[in-house]
């Protein structure tokens, strides 16, 4: 046995670290410094983002509101006095207008605000072109009140809630013609009364689009319903097809060449841009079978085509992530391959079927580029859907297509709606990614 | 510790082995009697019987070994399983070979029924017979039970042959140098003191076993050697 | 040096269960199975031995046709099940398979209830008219398979949440309940403790009194325990086929011989 003692290269000490091991320790830092700063970036980002995004829309959640006691006098309503119907309703917004502005005359003379302004008409542009429509609906309603005097919370005009929000500030008022720097001081002085405020506003999450001249009255709920339904549309096809598919050839097809072609096909489908997809359904959609164009079913259908291919891959990967113990095991007791992929492989790739189908719908949802073509951008959302069949076939527009609207629109009361309407469409975003989320821990429990 | 094991198969086993060497013991135990009865009694058709009995216990102690080594494929004993077996095996041997003395005892006695008797002897000779069946008995007994005790007092209790064994050799040399007409019968009858010492030696072989089956290691102390007859020339009056 | 093949004359007197002549089995290019002649017979525990990919394992899953799920494998030959062939056209795998059941190596209980777990097979295969029966199909299974007194408080905790040991022998009940004749094992206790696999072992000696059993096994010293009867495999030939005890002590053929006492392997 030779001597270990001398002879030889001295071991070097477990305490002391060498140099190999130090410059290893050195770039270990390095990396994981690396990873570090990458995540702290991402975060400093997506604070940034969010920051913005709240900062830019919380405003279009707070709207600035009138109270007024309208009388609704019966001279100008119902002339002939007969309360009927057809002639209360035959009196148009022309109509009720001055009745609105009147009130308001009367709620600023009541609270003794001084004011160059002293005539009705002069008070109209502090008041929503809205306002009128609001008090005639109830009107026909009500025909019973007419004679009352009635106490309505309107819509203040969208440059009075721009100046009451920052937005508008009193030299841009020099070049406006639609407000005066002394409807602006009148303005104030209603705000420190009170019949003026600021509160929240439920129409703009419910309520439907407006036009141009009226950002104030525009909301994205029927955005939100045409969004709805295509999404119903998209889960209702989407999720089975996929499903079908991809069990078929995990489990069933041969493996040839026309089986490698065809997944191949699939993971190619899933990069393919959307808007081919949108050329595809005017194509196929519109032009060929005549569905409605702007109809959340076109939007649904072409959303689905793009949703497949996304799903079929999650379907795959977890149905591949069973362990082929569990198939054996319902084989060895006599199950069929059916039977054995119905009732024990499917419910175990559940979880990664839910995680895929939640991705796939949170994309579509987000889609404005398919819906290009089938023509839901241009659209104007102001009527509600009647019922089922109306809100997949009648034309609407989706939340997406609603904030390019929006975004394109002169007015920036609009500019701040749009931020909004991005608010919106996170919350549903975060919504379903906690469904996801929910979903996937009580399938996974009953492992 | 438990008695059984988690394979009943195995004790099924264990258990028809143990009931062998009992069955084998008892056919022993019964050839050493019918022997000694025989010599006294002078009965030839019974020293027959005994002869051929004696296959049967050859038979015995095959199968045993066969079954053993069965048991020790199949099973792979370890610890006081595997000196179980050991055990069997080595005390079917010494069975056996005392079953042989029996038959050797069966056979001088179908000789010595045709010569003049010599008395006192063959009672003495009895006597030790029995003394050796006894101490078979109590050393079957002490393997079933596991009692190292009584294993211990067997031991001890060969003195006692060895001591017979010394007595009738003096006894039969006076009986020799009287009457030099009784030196045939007295050869015989000395052979068979000698394999009844040996019987002996067999079943204390059988008891040192069962201690090594039990504790695990053989009695270290030294067998106790009575007979003198190989190393002590003055026996000879 | 002949591998063992079977003349008409030496068929042992004991039902036989499961006749293979002239079986061969290819994967793919690979002729994993040569050739092989074997009776395994009712009420009696057949065990294969054999040094690693020797085929044993294949020919265990040829008899309940698990090979049909690999694309490649091709099986040629005859195997009957009471004189059946079950190669042949008109047989239906998945109705075999409840005739043949099987155990694997790794405990596989479905993630479910034991009492799904149990219930599952006897469900499909329409054996309980009733819930009651079905009941009474599972308390019997479960008793069979020596688990019933461990678990018949819990019979809705998942089956996942056994031990390894309770796990296989939850496999063995599932197995059981379909009513098969033949119980087919592969390699059932690699993957469990001594004690564990002494308690299956224990089980599969009960088993056959009323089931055929062909258990896989690396260990020949398990196969020395638990068999009756013993085939020992080598590169895809059949060497020698016989009683237990005769195979372990005075093997007839050489290659058994090296086998067993661990000069080959």
């Amino acid at each position: 046995m030779t001597d270990t003692h001398d002879g030889g290269v001295a071991r070097p000490s477990l305490i002391q670290p060498d140099t190999r091991t130090r410059r290893r320790n050195a770039a270990e830092a390095r990396f994981r410094a690396c990873g570090l700063a990458a995540v702290v970036i991402g975060l400093i980002c997506l604070a940034g983002l969010l920051g913005a995004i709240v900062m830019n829309g919380a405003g279009a959640f707070q709207q600035t509101f009138i109270h007024l006691s309208v009388h609704l006098d019966p001279a100008k309503l119902d002339k002939k006095g007969n309360r009927d119907i057809e002639d209360i309703k035959k009196v148009s917004t022309f109509g009720y207008a001055p009745l609105v502005q009147a009130a308001l005359l009367q709620a600023v003379q009541e609270h003794g605000i001084d004011t160059p302004l002293t005539r009705a008409k002069d008070l109209k542009h502090l008041i929503s072109a809205s306002a009128p429509a609001q008090v005639r609906d109830y009107v026909v309603a009500n025909p019973d009140q007419i004679g009352t005097t009635v106490t309505f919370r309107v819509l203040a005009s969208s440059r009075v809630d721009g100046y009451i929000k920052g937005r508008v500030t009193r030299e841009d008022v020099a070049r406006d013609k639609n407000i005066s720097v002394e409807q602006l001081d009148l303005a104030d002085a209603l705000v420190d009364a009170g019949v003026i405020a600021k509160t929240f506003n439920t129409g703009f999450i419910l309520g439907a689009d407006a036009s141009e001249s009226r950002p104030e009255q525009a909301g994205i709920g029927v955005a939100m319903l045409g969004s709805f339904f295509m999404m119903l549309v998209v889960l209702g096809l989407s999720l089975p097809i996929s499903v079908a598919a991809s069990i078929y050839l995990e489990e069933f097809a041969p493996r040839n060449r026309l089986t490698d072609l065809i997944e191949v096909n699939i993971s190619n489908l899933a990069a393919v841009p959307s808007i081919v997809y949108g050329i595809l359904g005017l194509a196929v959609f519109i032009q060929f079978a005549h569905l409605p164009q702007s109809a959340p079913l076109v939007g649904g259908l072409v959303l689905t085509l793009m949703t497949l291919p996304t799903i079929i891959i999650a379907t795959r990967a977890s149905l591949k992530s069973v362990p082929p113990s569990i198939r054996d095991a319902a084989l060895g007791v006599g199950a069929s391959r059916m039977q054995s992929v119905l009732h024990h492989v499917l419910p175990l790739a559940m979880p990664g079927i839910l995680t895929g189908t939640i991705i796939g719908l949170a994309q579509a949802l987000g889609e404005t580029a398919p819906l290009l073509l089938i023509g839901m951008m241009g659209y104007v959302a102001t009527n509600y859907p009647g019922g089922l069949a109306s809100g997949f076939l009648d034309p609407n527009s989706a939340m997406p297509a609603q904030i390019y609207e929006w975004a394109k629109r002169a007015d920036p009361a609009y500019y701040e709606r749009a931020w909004g309407g991005i608010i919106i469409l996170m919350v549903f975003l975060l919504a379903m990614n906690i469904i996801a989320i929910i979903l996937r821990r009580r399938f996974e429990q009953r492992w | 510790m438990q008695e059984t094991h988690i394979a009943s198969a195995f004790d099924r086993d264990l258990e028809m082995i143990q009931a062998q060497i009992m069955k084998m013991g008892g056919l022993v135990e019964e050839a050493i009697i019918d022997a000694a009865t025989s010599l006294e009694t002078r009965d030839a058709d019974l020293a027959e019987t005994v002869r051929r009995r004696d296959k049967v216990i050859d038979n015995l102690e095959l199968q045993i070994n066969e079954e053993a080594a069965r048991v020790i494929a199949l099973r792979a004993p370890t610890a006081r399983d595997l000196r179980l077996i050991l055990s069997v095996i080595k005390i079917s041997a010494n069975l056996e070979r005392i079953g042989d003395y029996a038959k050797n005892m069966a056979k001088r006695t179908g000789v010595l029924a045709g010569l003049a008797p010599v008395d006192e002897s063959t009672s003495a000779l009895r006597r030790m017979a029995r003394e050796v069946e006894r101490m078979l008995k109590d050393a079957l007994d002490s393997y079933i039970q596991h009692d190292v005790d009584l294993a211990a007092e067997i031991i001890l209790r060969d003195r006692d042959v060895d001591q017979m064994y010394n007595a009738l050799f003096r006894e039969l040399l006076t009986f020799m140098l009287e009457d030099p007409r009784s030196i045939t019968s007295c050869m015989h009858l000395h052979f068979i003191a000698k394999n009844t010492e040996r019987m002996g030696d067999h079943v204390t072989s059988i008891a040192e076993q069962v201690i090594y089956l039990v504790t695990g290691e053989m009695p270290d102390e030294a067998r106790p050697k009575g007979d003198r007859t190989s190393t002590d020339a003055g026996l000879i009056p | 040096m002949y591998d063992a093949q079977i003349p008409q004359s030496a068929v042992d007197q004991t039902d036989i269960k499961f006749s293979a002549r002239g079986v061969q089995v290819h994967y793919g290019d690979t002729h994993a199975i040569k050739n092989v002649d074997v009776d395994i017979a009712d009420k009696t525990v057949t065990a294969f031995i054999g040094p690693s990919g020797c085929g044993k394992s294949t020919f265990l899953r040829c008899l309940n046709r698990m090979n049909d799920t690999i694309d490649v494998c091709r099986v040629a030959g005859d195997i009957r099940l009471d004189g059946v062939d079950i190669y042949d056209k008109r047989i239906d795998p998945v109705q075999l398979r409840a005739r043949v059941g099987m155990v694997f190596q790794k405990p596989n209980p479905f993630p479910k209830s034991i009492y799904d777990n149990v219930a599952y097979g006897p469900r499909i295969h329409g054996l309980a008219r009733n819930k009651a029966e079905l009941d009474e199909i599972v308390e019997n299974a479960l008793r069979r398979g020596a688990i019933w007194n461990e678990v018949k408080d819990r019979l809705n905790a998942p089956g996942t949440g056994l031990s390894g040991g309770q796990q296989q022998r939850l496999c063995i009940a599932r197995a059981v309940a379909t009513e098969p004749e033949v119980l087919l094992m592969d390699e059932p206790c690699s993957a469990l403790d001594p004690i564990a696999t002494a308690q299956i072992e224990e089980l599969i000696d009960e088993l056959r009194r009323s089931y055929s059993l062909v258990i896989v096994t690396h260990s020949m010293q398990q196969a020395a325990r638990v068999s009756q009867k013993t085939a020992f495999f080598h590169l895809g030939h059949l060497v020698e086929f016989g009683e237990t005890g005769q195979i372990f002590t005075n093997p007839v053929d050489e290659r058994t011989e090296s086998y067993i006492t661990g000069r080959i392997g």
